[in-house]
Formats: structure tokens, C-alpha cells, sequence
């Protein structure tokens, strides 16, 4: 579980010779085992929001801390470790590594970390079942479809039983079941293991599924909801 | 096999095309240096071989300072029981003694300047090639008699052939006068102009007499079979030239300084030569990592933004650029390995060689050196070079900001 404080997030992109304020003084407290949707519009700052507290971009002001470690004061290796322990992803194209098994770049992350083979390789099963992906484990990406891929991604991001993970348009490129099947299997773990997710999303059945949904516009929050998510 | 080198095994063959174009310039150079350098050391080992096989033999006793400066009274004592000594440390071994001074050589007509050797006429074809290249005549017999070989462009200046008469005039080892007429018996043609113009042998004895030397001589000359067995002759006559007061063992290195720059000089050239295929082998690697890191920037953010710290990228490119260049280098060292074997017991020759080797009583064919340093060397290097080369792209992943790179197109 992870409890996250964003203070005052200021960050300006460049982009030709226009300013572009991705994030505008954004402050946000957010409770362990959250499951939050980030909504808005493309540019609102959604992406650039679940980078800095992920650590993948830098601030020009303002402060993050994830259970009272402050993010934007870690240098690059302390960064990548906090990534590698605490911190899961998911992205919106999968990201898989294609000359890695389903079962190796689950394991990929592990083997980081230092686990020993066999426990790697046990957990690694473990997860792929628990996405519904048994008996696909030694297929490599491009012999998956989307959703089974993004489910790679998931347990990928799952595997090591990080305290957040953070989700980029993670059902964009899935069809309706495909992404019902996904969101549902993020709030299982929200529930049963209190993850926290933040996934940032244009998909309102998305949304649907959100305990929090906060909307941004033009790097501002607009909006920030406690709404009651649908019966998984 | 970890994950990381299977990953790295298997990103090699994402362009399976690239990486074995990459992978024959390798086994190429491998290949060409294996057998380049190998013939190299071969050419040079039958140069050092022939060189002193004709003269000056592959190690020598000589009275301290006397190869500094060769006077007649920086003798050796007892020559001859040195010499048989020495054959009997060393059994395998050519083994001569001689003994030298400089004399005024004239015919009816002319008078020249030239050095008077005294050989051991048994024991001297062991030392050396010049009996066996006698054009005229026959060599010297092992008598106490006034016989002598010259060298026929001395023969020509001279204009003496076999069965004339030359007289002798010079000082002997007590400053007395030396004075001796010698009939010609052979007429060598080395091939080598000095020698042929400056140098002329008589029996050992005789010498012995007309220089007023009593049993003294000047060097007692060995002649090994292979270069490889010097360091345990020199061993074996260390004792023997310290137990007499005054005498050093030199090694060709030491009488024939000429010959070892002259091979320096040879290597630099070739070496340079192998350095610029080095270079551009090296190149293509670092072209194909380079390619291979570009197109890949963005999977390597994204392995970046999992926790992966940037130093372990790096580590996973060199580690795809050793497992290349140790593929070029298993091949390329097989494959030259084949072809030097191959000419090693074959030899190696080219158009004119045969003839030019007839004519100096040299072998007709190089046989290429087979030893680790031969083989190993080139490929080393190659490896070596292609680790280096993938530096650079290895460095580009230290500097990656996975936000960037994931933005990246692939």
C-alpha cells in the first residue's frame, strides 16, 4: 500500500516555440490502496502526472512523496530502485520485451531484483495463470493477441507485489471484453492486496471502475470524485 | 544461461543478416592475421635461421670485448678443447671453433685488404652454410697444409681462380710478421657481396701457426637446429664460459643487432598494416551496435522505467558484442587455424621463390609458425578491438532519460 502526496507539481514542456503547461500547480493527496482514474482530455497532463510520481520525469517545481520518501529529490539509480521494488507499470502499446517469452519478461523484472531462478520462474507461472494465461507462458509477444499481451504487461507490472502501479491508457489498444476482463483483474488485486492504481484513461467504462476519479484539463484538476465504482 | 545472455543471444538475431555480415568481416580478419601473422613469424624464424646458419651460427664463446672490438689478442686459450667441450654439453648442436685476423691478400697483379678465418674443416659445414656454396673447387681438408677459400668477387678482384697462389702479409698475436703463401682450392658464392669480397678461410691449424695464436683462437661457434632450443643451449654453456676466466656467451641478438631491428622494423610495418584491418572491423561493429541501440531506444526506456538501471543496459550491449566477437573469434581462430596447419606442413612458396632459394643454398618454401602466441595473437586483438569499439553505444544508454526514449519511434 501506498500512500502518495503530490504538492504543488509544476512542469512546462517546449514544445516548437510554444510553453505548454503540462502540470499547473497540482496538488493531491492520495490514501493507500486507492484506485484512482485520471480523465481528461489528451494533453491535460494525465501522462505527464503518472511519470513524476513514477519518477520517470523530472519536475520544474514542487514536491512528491510515496510513504514519505521524497521522489523528486532521488537521483537517477535510487530512482530506477524505487521503480524496481515499488512501482508497476503499464502501458498503453504493452512494451514487452519481443525476444523474451511471456514467462521470461515476467521474470525479466525479477531476475533485476536478484531472485534466485526457480523462485523467479514458480512466481512467474503463478501470475500468468492468475491473468488467465496458462499454457501461453513460452509464447513469445508477436505470437499473443493484444489483450493476452497487455496481460503480460500486467503481470509483468504485478509480479514482484509493488505498493502502486501505474497504468497509461492501459486498455486503449483492447476491445470491450478485453478491457473488462483487465479492469477487473486490477481490482481484484486493489481489493485483495491493496495495491494502489492510478491509471490514467479516456475510456469512460473505465472509469467505471474507479474508487477516485480525478479529471484534469490543461495540466489543472478540474475534478476530484469519490464516486461508488460498478460491482466488479 | 541467465536471462540477460539469453536476451543478448537472441537481440543478436533480430537481424540475423546484420549480425553475420558483422560476424564474417570478423571471421575474415581472424582468418587473414591468423595466417598472416603465423607465416610472419615463420618468415622470420627461416630469416634468423638462414642469416645465421651462414655465418655467424645462433650463439658464440668469445673472449670478453671481442665483439666490441676484434683484436687479434683478445684470444681464447685452448680453443680447440673448448669447442670439443662445448660439443660435448651440447651433442645435437653444430659446434666449431675459429679464429680471425685481417691480412693484406695478394695476387701476381693486386693486393686487397681483407679477414683471414681459421677453421675446423670437420667440424665447420655444422655452423655454417658458405662449404656448401662453393662454386669453384672443393672446400678445405682438415690438414695442416696451405690451402685457402675465397669468396669469388675477392677471386675476381683478385683475378685468381682455383690451384693459383695468394700470399699473405700481416701481424700475429705477438706482434710478430705473418707471412704465408696459400693455394686456392674453392671459390664460394654466397650470394651476400661482402662476404664474398672480405672473406677467406684456411684450416684452423695453419692459421694457428702463421698468426703466431700457439693454441689460442677467437670464437667458438654454435649452430642450433631450432630457434626455440637457444635459451637451453645458451644454459648449457654459461657453465662452461664461466669456468674460464675472461669469456662471454652472446647470443645472436647480441652478434648480429642488424638483424633483430631489421625485424622490429618488419613487424612495425606489417603491424600497421593489421591495424587498419583492425580498425575497420572494429567500425563495422561499432556500426551494427550502434544501429541496433538506435532502433532500440525505445524498448530500452521502457526496460529503463521497470527499475533497470542504465549501467545494465550498457552491460547488456556489451555483453551482445562479446557474444558476436566471440562467435568471429571461434570461427575466424578455427578456420585460420585449418589454413596455417595446413601450410605449416605443406610450406608456403610463391612464383620465383624456389629459384631465388636454390641460389642462396636457402629452403625453397616458408612454413608458417603454429604456436599460441602465432595463432592467438591477431584474433586477441580483433576481440579486443570489438569489445572497444562497442563502447560508444554502450555510453549512449548511461545518458537515457526513459520519459525520452519512450517517446522515441521505433
Amino acid at each position: 500500500m501506498a500512500e502518495i502526496k503530490c504538492v504543488d507539481l509544476c512542469k512546462t514542456y517546449l514544445q516548437g516555440d510554444a510553453e505548454v503547461r503540462a502540470l499547473d500547480h497540482v496538488t493531491l493527496d492520495i490514501e493507500p490502496a486507492s484506485f484512482i482514474c485520471l480523465s481528461g482530455p489528451s494533453g491535460s497532463g494525465k501522462t505527464t502526472l503518472l511519470n513524476a510520481i513514477g519518477g520517470l520525469d523530472e519536475l520544474d517545481s514542487g514536491a512528491i512523496s510515496i510513504d514519505g520518501e521524497r521522489v523528486d529529490r532521488l537521483d537517477g539509480g535510487a530512482l530506477a530502485d524505487l521503480r524496481l521494488r515499488h512501482i508497476g507499470f503499464v502501458f498503453q502499446s504493452y512494451n514487452l520485451i519481443p525476444v523474451l517469452s511471456a514467462r521470461e519478461n515476467v521474470e525479466f523484472v525479477m531476475q533485476v531484483q536478484g531472485l534466485p531462478a526457480r523462485e523467479r520462474s514458480q512466481k512467474a507461472r503463478d501470475i500468468l495463470r492468475e491473468v488467465g494465461l496458462e499454457g501461453m507462458e513460452d509464447r513469445r509477444p508477436a505470437q499473443l493477441s493484444g489483450g493476452q499481451q497487455q496481460r503480460v504487461a500486467v503481470a509483468r507490472a504485478i509480479v514482484s507485489q509493488p505498493k502502486l502501479v501505474l497504468a497509461d491508457e492501459p486498455t486503449a489498444n483492447l476491445d470491450s471484453t478485453s478491457a473488462d476482463q483487465l479492469m477487473r483483474l486490477f481490482r481484484d488485486l486493489n481489493d485483495t492486496h491493496g495495491v494502489t492504481f492510478m491509471i490514467a484513461t479516456h475510456d469512460e467504462r473505465v472509469m467505471r471502475y474507479a474508487k477516485r476519479l480525478i479529471r484534469m484539463q490543461d495540466g489543472k484538476v478540474i475534478g476530484d470524485d469519490l464516486q461508488r465504482p460498478i460491482d466488479r | 544461461m541467465t536471462l540477460l545472455l539469453r536476451m543478448a543471444w537472441r537481440n543478436l538475431w533480430r537481424h540475423a543478416r546484420r549480425t553475420w555480415l558483422t560476424v564474417t568481416a570478423m571471421i575474415f580478419s581472424n582468418v587473414l592475421l591468423v595466417f598472416m601473422i603465423a607465416l610472419q613469424f615463420g618468415t622470420y624464424d627461416m630469416m634468423i635461421n638462414n642469416t645465421l646458419r651462414a655465418f655467424s651460427g645462433h650463439l658464440q664463446i668469445q673472449a670478453e670485448g671481442y665483439q666490441e672490438n676484434q683484436r687479434i689478442r683478445s684470444s681464447i686459450p685452448s680453443i680447440a678443447d673448448l669447442a670439443r667441450d662445448t660439443r660435448g654439453a651440447l651433442p645435437s648442436v653444430g659446434v666449431s671453433a675459429r679464429a680471425a685476423a685481417f691480412a693484406l691478400a695478394s695476387s701476381e697483379e693486386r693486393s686487397y685488404g681483407i679477414q683471414v678465418i681459421g677453421v675446423e674443416p670437420e667440424y665447420e659445414p655444422t655452423v655454417s652454410t658458405l662449404p656448401g656454396l662453393l662454386a669453384h673447387g672443393r672446400f678445405l681438408k682438415d690438414e695442416m697444409v696451405p690451402e685457402i677459400v675465397i669468396g669469388a668477387v675477392m677471386a675476381r678482384n683478385l683475378k685468381v681462380t682455383v690451384g693459383d697462389e695468394i700470399t699473405l702479409l700481416g701481424s700475429g698475436r705477438d706482434g710478430s710478421f705473418a707471412a704465408a703463401v696459400m693455394t686456392v682450392v674453392g671459390i664460394f658464392d654466397t650470394g651476400m657481396a661482402e662476404m664474398d669480397r672480405s672473406i677467406a678461410e684456411v684450416p684452423l691449424p695453419f692459421f694457428q701457426e702463421v698468426f703466431a695464436m700457439q693454441d689460442h683462437g677467437h670464437q667458438v661457434v654454435m649452430a642450433l637446429n631450432d630457434l626455440d632450443a637457444l635459451p637451453a643451449a645458451t644454459a648449457a654453456v654459461l657453465p662452461l664460459a664461466d669456468a674460464r676466466e675472461g669469456l662471454v656467451a652472446l647470443d645472436w641478438v647480441a652478434l648480429n643487432p642488424g638483424l633483430k631491428q631489421a625485424i622490429q622494423a618488419d613487424m612495425s610495418s606489417a603491424w600497421f598494416m593489421y591495424g587498419v584491418l583492425i580498425v575497420l572491423v572494429a567500425f563495422s561493429v561499432l556500426n551494427t551496435q550502434l544501429m541496433s541501440v538506435l532502433e532500440r531506444t525505445r524498448e530500452f526506456g521502457v526496460i529503463s522505467a521497470l527499475g533497470v538501471r542504465p549501467r545494465r543496459l550498457a552491460a547488456l550491449v556489451m555483453l551482445e558484442t562479446t557474444l558476436m566477437a566471440l562467435l568471429g573469434l571461434l570461427i575466424g581462430l578455427a578456420l585460420g587455424w585449418l589454413v596455417t596447419v595446413y601450410f605449416h606442413q605443406a610450406g608456403f612458396t610463391y612464383p620465383g621463390m624456389e629459384q631465388a632459394a636454390e641460389r642462396f643454398n636457402l629452403p625453397s618454401r616458408i612454413y608458417p609458425s603454429v604456436t599460441f602466441s602465432s595463432i592467438l595473437l591477431g584474433p586477441s586483438v580483433v576481440f579486443g578491438f570489438c569489445l572497444l569499439a562497442s563502447i560508444y553505444p554502450a555510453l549512449r544508454l548511461l545518458r537515457l532519460r526513459p520519459v525520452d526514449a519512450m517517446r522515441t519511434v521505433a
